[in-house]
């Protein structure tokens, strides 16, 4: 298989501050920003409230996950259903920059001090992975890893580092980063061991991906 | 209760063996491991009381890291002043000692650095704090500035999962030296007590103004703490020989993102997928998270009896360093080593009295370990967990 036909066999979703992509499809909208955010979210989803709570990096995150599970026709787990199966496996280079901004300007000023656990939580990047597990009952593995600058290489090299856990089976792996509520960029696929069994063709796939994020 | 992870039937065989070959541990109870684990074993912690920090008006405890000391400890190291923030001269002194003792050459395209942390340099974002370019924040950065001091070529990685950071970065270590890009991999993590945290912590109200009971009954909160550790691990082809790394998982609760699950899922099918791997055999006690709060120790106890583990002692360091955060689960894990081979099972400082659902096999008194493996085991906000076991060969 050449690197130009795997490339077409790993579906993706793309969110900027100016648009949203599932697997090459241009969802329309009026807003950009964070005021795209919600307007994606209620035409495409609407069914989770907790969206709202969410910080930056988690809304951007969660829905570009459910957009892409909705588009691959993923079978929802509900009720006692559990997967330990699926592994949610993200990079970034500002990790939760945009929440620890917003925290900070909580506890900035003495005479206008007052921090909030709501925001605080989220001043760990790795919330949004628990927001996407949650969501979808998956009970495997969940990290996140920052990098120095956009960098496929190591990405794909910690993805296929990923398969070393025995349960792990899939995962759902992604970048995504956010400086202040109205800058931010991200991509998620899915992949199996197959997809992450060629490092090299990996890496050009994630390359061809990143491509839409600069 | 849900039901455990798909098992596979056959055994994988490990391709190489990875070993500890160096460590250190730097904090307010000792500059090298070892210093650390004799102050510990005597009983000493490095808590004390502030009234208020800066914007931070409530009281509060801690385990801190004295500026001055640190400085001093960074000449002796040859670190040029001025040129760090705190926060890297944490991560500089203790991967510097580790690397010294290790004997490796840093500067080989087969070295890997890993930086576990939680917050970074996130003290820059405060306005009152000038003298460092703004990008200093990133925490890709930190990560860089460790790696380039000591001229390695190859691009690290932050393992940035909240509290199981640094059992996550020893995992991540073992799999990117099984993979055979890499031979060594430096491990370090640390966390800055800074405002931002502790006002955090506080408004969860998480934090406790007296020194931390974990697993008592009266227990009313974690206490924060400042550390910084490194592990040196080595991948070998040879016969397991000294300290080696078997195996790890990690598991989401899938519940909440700030709390942990009640019937502990992802505590038990991290252990149990390290069980698996690894087995029981030799374990001399399960090194827990015991921050203190209600319901970790709670969740940790019904994890330990779902896992089959409730009658291993158990032995749990807060008491001693309150919560290093990005540090914890590397200097939890090298405590944990000298103690088996030091035969004790550490003393629970702060516990007196039971006070989960399932009893754990805890004390305050320092006791005879027995065995040659250890499981530590770690949970944080996002509902993640994570559990790694090491085994002592002679």
């Amino acid at each position: 298989m050449t690197d130009m036909e795997k490339e077409r066999n790993l579906k993706y979703t793309v969110i900027t501050d100016k648009g949203v992509t599932v697997c090459g499809r241009v969802l329309e909208h009026n807003h950009t920003g964070s005021a795209m955010l919600t307007e994606i979210y209620r035409a495409q989803l609407g069914d989770w409230p907790k969206f709202f709570k969410m910080d930056t990096l988690s809304k951007v995150g969660y829905l570009a996950a459910e957009l892409l599970l909705k588009e691959l026709g993923e079978r929802r787990l509900e009720g006692e259903e559990y997967a330990s199966d699926r592994a949610i496996v993200l990079f970034g280079t500002t990790a939760s920059l945009c929440a620890d901004r917003n925290y900070q300007e909580t506890i900035q000023d003495s005479d206008n001090y007052y921090p909030s656990p709501a925001l605080f939580v989220y001043t760990l990047p790795n919330i949004v992975t628990g927001e996407i597990a949650i969501r979808n009952h998956y009970r495997g593995e969940t990290s996140f890893y920052v990098l120095d600058g956009y960098d496929t290489g190591s990405m794909a090299f910690h993805l296929q580092c990923a398969f070393q856990d025995d349960v792990t089976e899939s995962l759902l792996a992604g970048w995504v980063d956010s400086t202040d509520n109205d800058d931010f960029r991200c991509f998620f696929t899915l992949m199996d061991r197959a997809d992450a069994s060629d490092l090299k063709g990996l890496e050009n796939e994630l390359k061809g991906i990143m491509d839409n994020l600069k | 209760m849900g039901q455990p992870g798909v098992l596979r039937g056959v055994e994988k065989e490990m391709a190489r063996v990875i070993e500890c070959i160096a460590d250190n541990v730097v904090s307010p109870l000792g500059r090298t491991s070892m210093e650390n684990y004799v102050n510990v074993k005597a009983g000493c912690s490095g808590l004390a009381r502030y009234e208020e920090m800066d914007r931070v008006s409530s009281p509060f405890m801690l385990s801190r890291m004295d500026r001055y000391l640190m400085d001093e400890l960074c000449i002796g190291l040859g670190i040029p002043d001025g040129k760090y923030t705190f926060f890297e001269k944490m991560l500089l002194s203790s991967s510097i000692q580790a690397v010294r003792k290790s004997s490796i050459d840093p500067s080989s395209d087969r070295v890997l650095f890993i930086i576990s942390t939680t917050k970074g340099n996130v003290s820059l974002l405060d306005r009152d704090v000038k003298g460092f370019p703004h990008e200093r924040v990133l925490l890709g950065k930190s990560a860089s500035i460790v790696s380039s001091y000591f001229g390695n070529p190859n691009a690290p990685v932050v393992v940035c999962n909240a509290c199981i950071s640094g059992v996550c970065a020893q995992i991540e270590a073992m799999r990117a030296l099984q993979s055979g890009r890499y031979d060594y991999a430096v491990v370090t993590g640390a966390d800055e007590q800074s405002p931002f945290i502790i006002s955090g912590f506080l408004s969860f109200k998480a934090l406790t103004d007296t020194p931390c009971r974990p697993f008592d009954k009266d227990r009313t909160g974690l206490n924060l703490g400042e550390c910084a550790a490194t592990v040196v691990l080595k991948a070998s082809d040879a016969p397991a020989c000294g300290w080696v790394l078997e195996g790890g998982a990690i598991r989401n609760d899938a519940n909440h993102i700030s709390g942990p699950s009640r019937t502990g899922e992802g505590s038990y099918l991290a252990l149990m997928e390290v069980l698996r791997k690894c087995g029981s055999e030799g374990l001399a006690f399960v090194n827990v998270h015991g921050t203190a709060t209600a319901y970790n120790d709670e969740m940790e106890s019904i994890a330990l009896y779902r896992a089959g583990l409730i009658d291993v002692p158990v032995t749990g360091l807060k008491g001693y360093y309150g919560h290093t955060m990005g540090a914890a689960g590397i200097m939890e894990s090298i405590l944990s080593m000298y103690a088996v081979q030091d035969g004790t099972v550490l003393a629970t400082r702060g516990y007196a009295e039971q006070g989960v659902t399932y009893p754990v096999n805890v004390s305050p008194e320092n006791r005879p370990a027995h065995g040659n493996r250890f499981i530590k085991l770690l949970s944080g906000f996002g509902g993640c967990n994570a559990a790694l076991s090491y085994a002592y060969y002679s």
